[in-house]
């Protein structure tokens, strides 16, 4: 931004009345190392500026240059939050573009782990915006209670608690035990209630309400045009989830609802989460009920030494955080020519000037909150 | 966008979309690019000129509606030099002195130039149908590196047409804000280009150098 356009602010606000501000990258509120360049006039946000690039490392040249195999535990550190889903939108690409089949049962439990993703993701998620807002600890640690127990659950089928490096394209790495599937219907059975106390928790605070309602708002039209997608998506009322619309993996098979807001402010996008979660419980107790049998890798795909006829495709799974894409070319040779991911989070922060302009600082930080970012794939 | 439609409609075949592009804009020059993945995904190099354009119509025809642009990338594409064997008839001595025709083989090669490319992946959000692959392409990869920006369109590229301008260098006209977004500002060249080569920093090993000398 050039001198120009601040004579032009300050004409409007009074000399020297503008303030400018550097939010982070090191401020807890940006959840990682991300900054904002703001400018203020008095309380009011005049203009955001997104910076990126902190934790940059080039992921897609260090993908380039390794076999197909070999980016599979490289996808776990784009969101580290959610490894199981990231594994899945690359193992998906590859399956388009070498034209693979996945055998049922491991159809099966791709849906479970990205369910129980999904669910550990969005009550963090929704405890670390309570966080922002001034509630300090309680209401995170509840969700982290919860999401304990999940990571757990990966730690005994994957080896690992966020790092699970658990799908393969043609597959998954290794089976689920029987006793692991009865675990996971124990917590399955007692995750509504978590949801009933977490929602009851927060629903009837006045200050939340107060904070919430109104921020940030973000309307259909311009959502639908900056390709912002997932809850953030939903919040404004547009019915678009890939699950519903690709039928990837087995998703036809399960019956759910995908809510829908209605103003596009935080408290929409952040009851999106809630409500999202209780149909997470519902395809978790469907897929546990219907799970088969049988081997969970087809035996003739090549994982060393995959080599796709030359070709290109696009594969897109509905991320927690929106729709994550990996886009695949191949040469003939055993690794990618190129290698896109379709970074959801940082796609959702187009739009966050639009929706901080003429807020209080204050409320940056809550409507950042509810975009739902990690760095870790922002910057890749 | 209430209630879900019971018959998704399905997108039509991408020689079908070429057409109503040339009958809807005048002028427009389309090529379709075959996919040989199984993905069957193909795609269409549009002409600098009428992108935009091409690109305003297929936001906004009735039965395409592609309202949401989802993904925009670059890929390098090399110099490439191909070499084929060739078996040419010649005039070639024998062995008694006497010119003889024969059949000799010999290697022809040709360059293609190469060419930085941008690719837009398209989808409909009212229809629920895509990908629709759009590519547009530089002259070259060295000092004609332009094409079009698509920002104006779908506000999604503003990011990404960043990034491929901070990674590979295509300078997107007609965008609002292109800077870099990734590397800092003072970064020069771009480290997605195939031929990049990263400087010598290993600090270390310059200094045990400097010891042992």
């Amino acid at each position: 931004m050039t001198a120009e356009n601040l004579a032009e602010m300050e004409e409007v606000a009074g000399p020297g009345e503008i303030l400018e501000v550097s939010m982070g990258p090191h401020h807890p509120s940006t959840h990682g190392v991300f900054r904002m360049d703001v400018r203020l006039d008095g309380e009011k946000v005049v203009r955001l500026k997104p910076v990126f690039g902190y934790l940059h490392r080039n992921h897609e040249k260090i993908a380039e240059k390794g076999a197909y195999l070999a980016s599979i535990p490289y996808t776990d550190r784009l969101d580290y939050l959610c490894s199981m889903t990231n594994n899945w939108g690359y193992v998906l690409a590859v399956e388009k573009l070498a034209g693979l089949a996945v055998p049922e049962r491991a159809e099966y439990l791709r849906v479970i782990v990205a369910e129980l993703t999904r669910f550990q993701n969005h009550a963090g998620l929704v405890g670390f915006l309570l966080q922002d807002m001034g509630a300090s600890g309680t209401p995170l640690m509840y969700a982290f209670r919860e999401r304990e127990k999940i990571l757990d659950l990966f730690e005994s089928l994957s080896g690992a608690r966020m790092m699970c490096n658990y799908m393969r394209f043609g597959g998954l790495r290794v089976d689920a035990t029987p006793a692991w599937l009865e675990e996971v219907k124990q917590l399955v059975g007692r995750l509504p209630r978590f949801v009933d106390e977490f929602e009851a928790l927060l629903r009837g605070n006045e200050i939340l309400m107060a904070r919430t309602q109104g921020t940030g708002v973000l309307s259909r039209e311009l959502a639908i045009n900056a390709g912002v997608t997932g809850p953030m998506l939903r919040a404004t009322g547009v019915n678009y989830d890939v699950r519903k619309v690709d039928h990837y993996g087995v998703y036809d098979r399960f019956s759910f609802r995908v809510p829908l807001g209605d103003h596009g402010d935080v408290y929409d996008r952040y009851m999106m989460r809630i409500l999202e979660m209780r149909e997470t419980v519902k395809i978790l107790e469907q897929a546990l009920r219907g799970i088969p049998g049988g081997p969970v890798m087809d035996p003739k795909v090549r994982l060393r030494g995959l080599r796709p006829k030359a070709g290109e495709a696009y594969g897109r799974i509905e991320s927690p955080k929106g729709e994550l894409g990996f886009f695949l070319i191949s040469d003939g040779t055993g690794n990618p020519y190129r290698y896109r991911v379709r970074p959801p989070s940082m796609i959702n922060l187009t739009v966050l000037e639009d929706m901080c302009l003429g807020q209080n600082v204050a409320d940056v930080v809550i409507t950042l909150g509810s975009v739902d970012i990690v760095l870790g794939e922002v910057d890749r | 966008m209430s209630g879900a439609p019971a018959v998704v409609p399905a997108l039509p075949a991408v020689e079908e979309i070429k057409a109503r592009i040339e009958a809807a804009v005048a002028g427009a020059q389309v090529a379709i690019i075959q996919n040989g993945s199984p993905s069957a995904q193909h795609s269409m190099v549009l002409d600098h000129a009428h992108a935009r354009a091409v690109a305003e119509f297929l936001r906004d025809d009735s039965a395409l509606r592609l309202d949401f642009c989802s993904l925009v990338t670059a890929v390098d594409w090399l110099d490439a030099e191909t070499s084929e064997k060739v078996k040419v008839k010649k005039m070639v001595a024998g062995p008694d002195g006497v010119e003889q025709e024969q059949e000799v083989d010999e290697v022809r090669k040709t360059k293609t130039p190469g060419y930085l490319e941008a690719v837009y992946h398209l989808f409909s959000m009212e229809k629920k149908h895509g990908p629709v692959v759009l590519r547009l392409r530089t002259a070259n990869r060295s000092d004609g590196t332009h094409v079009p920006s698509l920002t104006p369109v779908w506000r999604s590229a503003e990011f990404q047409e960043r990034e491929a301008f901070d990674l590979y260098g295509i300078v997107f006209d007609g965008h609002p804000d292109l800077r870099r977004i990734l590397m800092w500002d003072g970064f020069v060249d771009h480290p997605m280009r195939k031929d990049y080569v990263p400087p010598a920093d290993d600090i270390l090993e310059t200094r045990a150098a400097e010891v042992r000398s």
